[in-house]
């Protein structure tokens, strides 16, 4: 990491890896079809029931906490379209502490590739690639619904929103996997935080309690998902006073959390090395 | 040229122990203690000692997967942990019960997936991939998915998987375990023709003896985190007095004892007629032993056992348990 030339030549062959490595990972799960073919199916049933759990809770109320169904729909399908992406991409690094409970992460650590990387390349799921598509298809039927009023300022917000918390749900994939590193029987304890977190980021947070809130909303960056872009696409006031268009800064946070998380992981890897585990 | 080069390294892992219901102590072990190693391009050089002894954690210091607590280390003057990148371009690595394949694949992909890691220009990695195809005798097996090869045929796959960029250094780890003595053979004789060819540095760890009179012009012998020996399997018999043995059937018991410099009588058996004696020392070689024997009987057989290595080792582990039950 010394010089600058010594990056670029890590970054070109990352994306001349990259290909490949995820290609052959799509060929090895097309192996096993009938399962294949199952989790692709099963993939895009979940995200499908996640949206109607919108539609049944609203059979039975009006209004929640002062958002109309079209509202809370399109927070659903912010978040919905930010997991898919996140899990899609990094959703297999809870697979780490399988690599170090087998001993496995020492072959991962004598490849001239990042440890993050081959994690992530190695165990894509091509299945997950199902919900992205049901997702962006929800998210584009949820923002007709809406009918908001499109500014090119939205139009950005509504492309860059779903990206920035993919960014968000995938730094608290890795910051949870990291657990693995010292204490191995983590166990699901970061699926409480993932898929946890994905079903806390499709409601308005004003449902939420107000230690809950603070904790997952702020601390974890999770009202930057889809409350906060939300309102910024729906042009409405945050009930809980957080001014206004704070939706667009979601970027922002999203960069933060991955550096925090980015900071665990590699304080992982480098306690792995020292432990050996 | 020195290819590897460690001073003082040492690592140290801290150990928890049950001292009661809930509490828990935690000690300290060097797991390596010390090591001084210096490796010239071409060695041939066994690792071995008793299990726990430090073998796999010493590799792992070398190959960049674990820091070490103190001391220097580099391996083709690269620091294996900073430099780890780096470093995986120009080593090869091989773990006997590890795989580095792709599992649901064909070899002849994963092979094509590690050109890509690697960064292998097409025509170099072709060469040597024919060249291990060769040798390794892999095109029967090499569309087969590596779940559906025996052990045999996926070690030899993963020995191609490490060297097909190349690797100025190869660390086997037991690279032997658990094949047939067919897949053994074939394996060993690789690699003697890898440790021949001069360019290539290889370090392997092993339990098996065959691997070590077949493979290892050094031997370096670690037990409790420390190098109990290094030098040639010669030096290590000379040192732990193993001996060569001449064994003779004769038609009748000898009338007169036979008396020669450095030899003994170690046993006698069949009424006399199977005497086996040890050679010790260089006074007197096993022709002269069977001359002067001829003088004084009919010789029916003679065997000579050269010495095995299994009892120097073994001889060399009692002597650890010895110190350990001291200790």
């Amino acid at each position: 990491m010394a010089s600058g030339g010594w990056c670029s030549r890590v970054d070109s062959r990352w994306l001349t890896a990259y290909g490949p490595l995820v290609r052959a990972q799509v060929r090895s799960q097309a192996q096993y079809r009938a399962s294949f073919v199952i989790d692709v199916a099963g993939s895009v049933l979940f995200g499908v029931l996640d949206v109607v759990a919108v539609f049944v809770l609203f059979r039975v109320s009006k209004t929640l906490a002062g958002f109309t169904f079209a509202d809370v729909f399109l927070m659903t399908a912010l978040a919905n379209c930010a997991f898919a992406i996140a899990d899609l991409l990094v959703g297999n690094v809870e697979r780490l502490r399988v690599y170090v409970r087998s001993g496995l992460l020492d072959a991962v650590l004598v490849r001239p590739l990042g440890v993050l990387t081959q994690l992530a390349v190695m165990d894509v799921a091509a299945r997950r690639v199902g919900r992205v598509v049901v997702a962006v298809g929800v998210l584009i039927v949820a923002a007709v619904n809406a009918g908001l009023a499109l500014t090119a300022a939205r139009l950005v917000l509504l492309v860059v929103a779903p990206a920035a918390g993919a960014v968000i749900f995938s730094a608290v994939f890795v910051g949870t996997a990291s657990v693995a590193f010292w204490w191995i029987e983590s166990g699901e304890l970061g699926n409480a935080l993932t898929y946890g977190g994905h079903d806390f980021t499709a409601y308005p947070m004003p449902i939420y309690g107000t230690v809950f809130r603070r904790l997952l909303a702020y601390g974890l960056g999770f009202a930057f998902v889809a409350y906060y872009p939300a309102l910024a696409l729906l042009d409405r006031r945050d009930p809980l006073g957080a001014p206004a268009g704070l939706g667009y800064a979601s970027p922002l946070v999203a960069a933060l959390v991955a550096a925090a998380a980015g900071l665990c992981w590699r304080r992982g890897v480098r306690h792995y090395r020292s432990t050996g585990s | 040229m020195t290819v590897i080069e460690a001073r003082a390294l040492r690592k140290e892992f801290v150990v928890r122990v049950k001292a009661g219901v809930l509490r828990r102590e935690s000690r300290v072990i060097a797991a390596v203690d010390g090591i001084d190693l210096t490796v010239s391009r071409g060695d041939m050089l066994g690792y071995i000692g008793p299990n726990g002894a430090g073998k796999s954690t010493t590799l792992k210091m070398l190959t960049g997967v674990l820091y070490p607590s103190s001391g220097v280390v580099r391996v083709c003057g690269f620091e294996p942990v900073p430099q780890r990148q780096a470093l995986a371009r120009r080593i090869g690595v091989v773990f006997g019960h590890r795989s580095q394949l792709w599992w649901d694949l064909p070899l002849r992909d994963s092979f094509a997936l590690l050109r890509h890691i690697y960064a292998v220009p097409a025509a170099d990695h072709a060469a040597r991939l024919s060249r291990c195809r060769k040798l390794l005798d892999l095109d029967p097996f090499l569309d087969t998915p590596v779940r559906q090869l025996s052990l045999g045929q996926r070690m030899r796959g993963e020995l191609t998987a490490a060297l097909l960029h190349g690797p100025e250094v190869l660390f086997l780890d037991e690279p032997t375990i658990g094949l047939d003595l067919v897949s053994k053979q074939a394996v060993r004789s690789f690699l003697a023709g890898i440790g021949d060819a001069g360019d290539t540095t290889l370090v392997l760890t092993t339990h098996d003896l065959a691997d070590i009179e077949r493979l290892c012009r050094r031997l370096v012998v670690i037990d409790r985190g420390r190098i109990v020996h290094d030098g040639s399997l010669d030096e290590l018999h000379a040192r732990y007095g193993s001996r060569r043995r001449v064994v003779v059937d004769l038609d009748a018991p000898l009338v007169t004892p036979l008396a020669l410099p450095d030899v003994s009588v170690e046993s006698i058996e069949a009424d006399g007629r199977r005497i086996t004696y040890a050679l010790e020392g260089g006074r007197t070689t096993a022709g002269e032993l069977v001359r002067r024997l001829a003088e004084l009987a009919s010789i029916r057989d003679i065997s000579v056992l050269e010495p095995a290595i299994e009892d120097v080792v073994a001889r060399l582990y009692a002597d650890r348990d010895r110190h350990g039950a001291g200790a």
